[in-house]
């Protein structure tokens, strides 16, 4: 007969398997072929990334007023700064400059209390940048009124068209989509053929041809001489054309709500918009939103194909100071100042959907 | 378990029908599930359905709250009839609370607010009014305790409590059991079934599908069997039990007696 009549203590693990050593030894070094591939590894690492190191910072001028500032061999950085200002803002004078300044800083300051835990009135300050903050950021922008400068859109430009067109991409494509979404589940025939008509056709067609359609083609459609601002057709193309994508996603998430939860809420009393709203909903778009993100992510690059219409967003304006006379052969610099900036963006955003995740991740705690 | 006869109080004189099932079919596209069901309830009566599974038991309870539809018959609930209409069927549901095999509870709320989600959103009332229904219902159950938790955190016998006081905080005057202590280890049934003994005995009528039979013999007025989407037979438990008519009946209480 064997019983154990005490637990038994608790011992250290060897020391060889925790702390570097151990991670090295398990992670690099655990068998012959693995050390071969690390070793592999680390030379690749060493022969790309070091010149390129070099190249971008060690070497690199940083500052100067023209292209005699640049002679060390390394990135001309130099050329990124002086025309910094076009990159940002575009052809928009430079007298209302502080205009977008005003807007974003506005929003910044508008979206920190939702990250302060202790904010009672976060759904208020959520409805006050979704309804108020556009009208105030549109007369900002475009003026026209309140003693402001009225500016074309056609001179809007760089990374604050970027922006605006990301932005108000994804804040429309995000509702739509749910919309879509569950009108594509509903047991209504026409909610439903409306829903998958409107999302397998823009889900079928490129972006860029949407954009080109809307640009070239709508004005032989509509009346002579009616001014259709081409920034909107581009808005409204980009935000129809994600919405469908979006619907999508959101419906995978719906999907995998058990049938359960509908029942329970259906047991209980409460109407299809209440079930979808405060049982359904939540818990579907907290399961999709590595998707979300990832459409969002998409959007905020898919802004660049603006360009076959003649908008200027970040990447154009950089393209269109490559024929600069005074600046020529620096088109390296300019595409990874445009790939630093776009990937600073996108990082940010999956970095947020983790945190997002693993916040919410709290009410499920086992 | 409760004395037995402290469980069963006199059912009232007047018996005022709380459900009547006249002559209910219902089909699966052409699998005819349940055939000729006719069934009264009256008020305080406390109903256990048993039966082999497939037999139509879970379906039957679930068209009273038209969670499925049936395609013939009448049922009647509270002299209300169930039909397409919608305000029929939310008028139905407001008086007929129903508690899950797998206690369906919202995974994103806590216990609480799992209990008052109703009591705010379909009768609107304020969340300190609701929030103070809520803890008496989760008092009731035995484990106010737990309100600020989340569901994933309790074991299945608690989540099945919370489920239970959800429903009542609703104030329902019928509660459906489809089969509540089926997805239970043994040692939660008991804490399950004490609960609802506990809500039997204060009159609710209850409608309860389930394999426990030592419950259907403590706190039922009527056992009903059935099978093939039939109603086979309906006694007092003891008749049931003790010399059931039927032969299926009599398979099925040998294979699990």
């Amino acid at each position: 007969m064997n019983v154990q009549k005490q637990p038994g203590p608790d011992l250290a693990p060897p020391a060889s398997s925790v702390g570097v050593i151990g991670w090295l030894r398990k992670n690099l070094f655990s068998s012959a072929p693995n050390t071969v591939l690390t070793l592999v590894a680390a030379y690749l690492i060493y022969i790309t990334l070091v010149p390129a190191f070099q190249w971008a910072f060690l070497n690199a001028d940083w500052v100067g007023d023209s292209r005699e500032a640049c002679d060390s061999g390394g990135a001309c950085w130099v050329f990124v700064a002086v025309r910094f200002d076009q990159f940002m803002y575009g052809f928009y004078p430079e007298a209302e400059y502080w205009r977008i300044n005003l807007a974003f800083g506005l929003l910044i300051a508008l979206m920190v209390p939702l990250f302060i835990e202790k904010f009672s009135r976060k759904g208020m300050l959520a409805a006050f940048i979704l309804i108020v903050y556009p009208v105030i950021a549109y007369y900002l922008f475009s003026g026209g009124a309140f003693g402001l400068v009225h500016v074309e859109t056609s001179l809007w430009g760089g990374l604050s068209l970027t922006l605006v067109l990301a932005g108000v991409g994804i804040v429309a494509a995000l509702p739509i989509g749910i919309v879509l979404a569950l009108g594509r589940r509903s047991g209504m025939p026409i909610v439903r053929a409306v829903s998958v008509v409107f999302i397998e056709f823009w889900r079928g067609v490129p972006l860029i041809t949407v954009l080109f359609m809307s640009s070239v083609m709508l004005p032989l459609f509509l009346p002579e001489g009616t001014h259709f601002d081409k920034l909107l057709r581009a808005m409204i193309g980009i935000v129809m054309f994600q919405s469908a994508y979006m619907a999508e996603v959101v419906r995978g998430g719906l999907q995998a709500i058990p049938k359960g939860q509908y029942e329970a809420a259906q047991a209980l009393g409460l109407s299809y918009w209440k079930t979808m709203g405060l049982i359904v909903l939540p818990q579907a778009l907290k399961l999709v939103i590595p998707g979300i993100v990832n459409t969002f992510i998409a959007l905020f690059k898919d802004t660049t194909l603006v360009l076959i219409i003649g908008l200027f967003d970040l990447l154009a304006t950089i393209q269109s100071a490559f024929s600069d006379p005074n600046w020529l052969g620096y088109s390296v610099e300019g595409y990874v100042f445009a790939a630093a900036t776009f990937w600073i963006f996108c990082f940010s955003m999956s970095r947020y959907s983790q945190a997002l995740e693993r916040k919410l991740h709290t009410g499920h705690a086992r | 378990m409760s004395e037995t006869d402290t469980a069963k109080p006199e059912m009232s004189a007047s018996s005022e029908a709380m459900i009547q099932i006249q002559g209910m079919h219902k089909w699966y596209g052409e699998f005819h599930v349940l055939k000729d069901i006719n069934l009264n309830v009256a008020k305080g009566e406390r109903i256990v359905i048993c039966g082999p599974s497939g037999s139509g038991k879970s379906t039957m309870i679930r068209c009273i709250n038209r969670l499925e539809e049936h395609q013939q018959g009448k049922i009647i609930v509270e002299g209300t009839e169930l039909t397409d209409d919608v305000k029929h069927i939310d008028q139905i549901r407001r008086e007929v609370g129903m508690v899950f095999q797998h206690f369906n509870l919202f995974p994103h709320l806590t216990v609480l607010e799992n209990c008052i989600l109703a009591l705010i959103w379909v009768r609107k009332m304020s969340r300190r009014d609701a929030e103070e229904i809520g803890m008496k219902f989760l008092g009731k159950v035995k484990i106010p305790e737990q309100a600020r938790k989340y569901p994933g955190q309790l074991s299945g016998g608690q989540q099945q409590r919370v489920a239970i006081a959800r429903s009542l905080c609703m104030n329902p005057s019928i509660m459906l059991f489809d089969e509540p202590t089926s997805a239970l280890d043994p040692e939660m049934i008991k804490e399950v079934l004490d609960t609802m003994i506990q809500l039997a005995e204060s009159g609710m009528t209850m409608l309860c599908v389930t394999h426990e039979m030592g419950f259907a013999k403590t706190v039922a007025n009527r056992v009903i069997f059935m099978d093939g989407g039939e109603i086979i037979e309906e006694n007092e438990p003891e008749a049931f039990f003790s010399n059931p008519q039927h032969d299926r009946t009599k398979l099925f209480l040998s294979q699990i007696m």
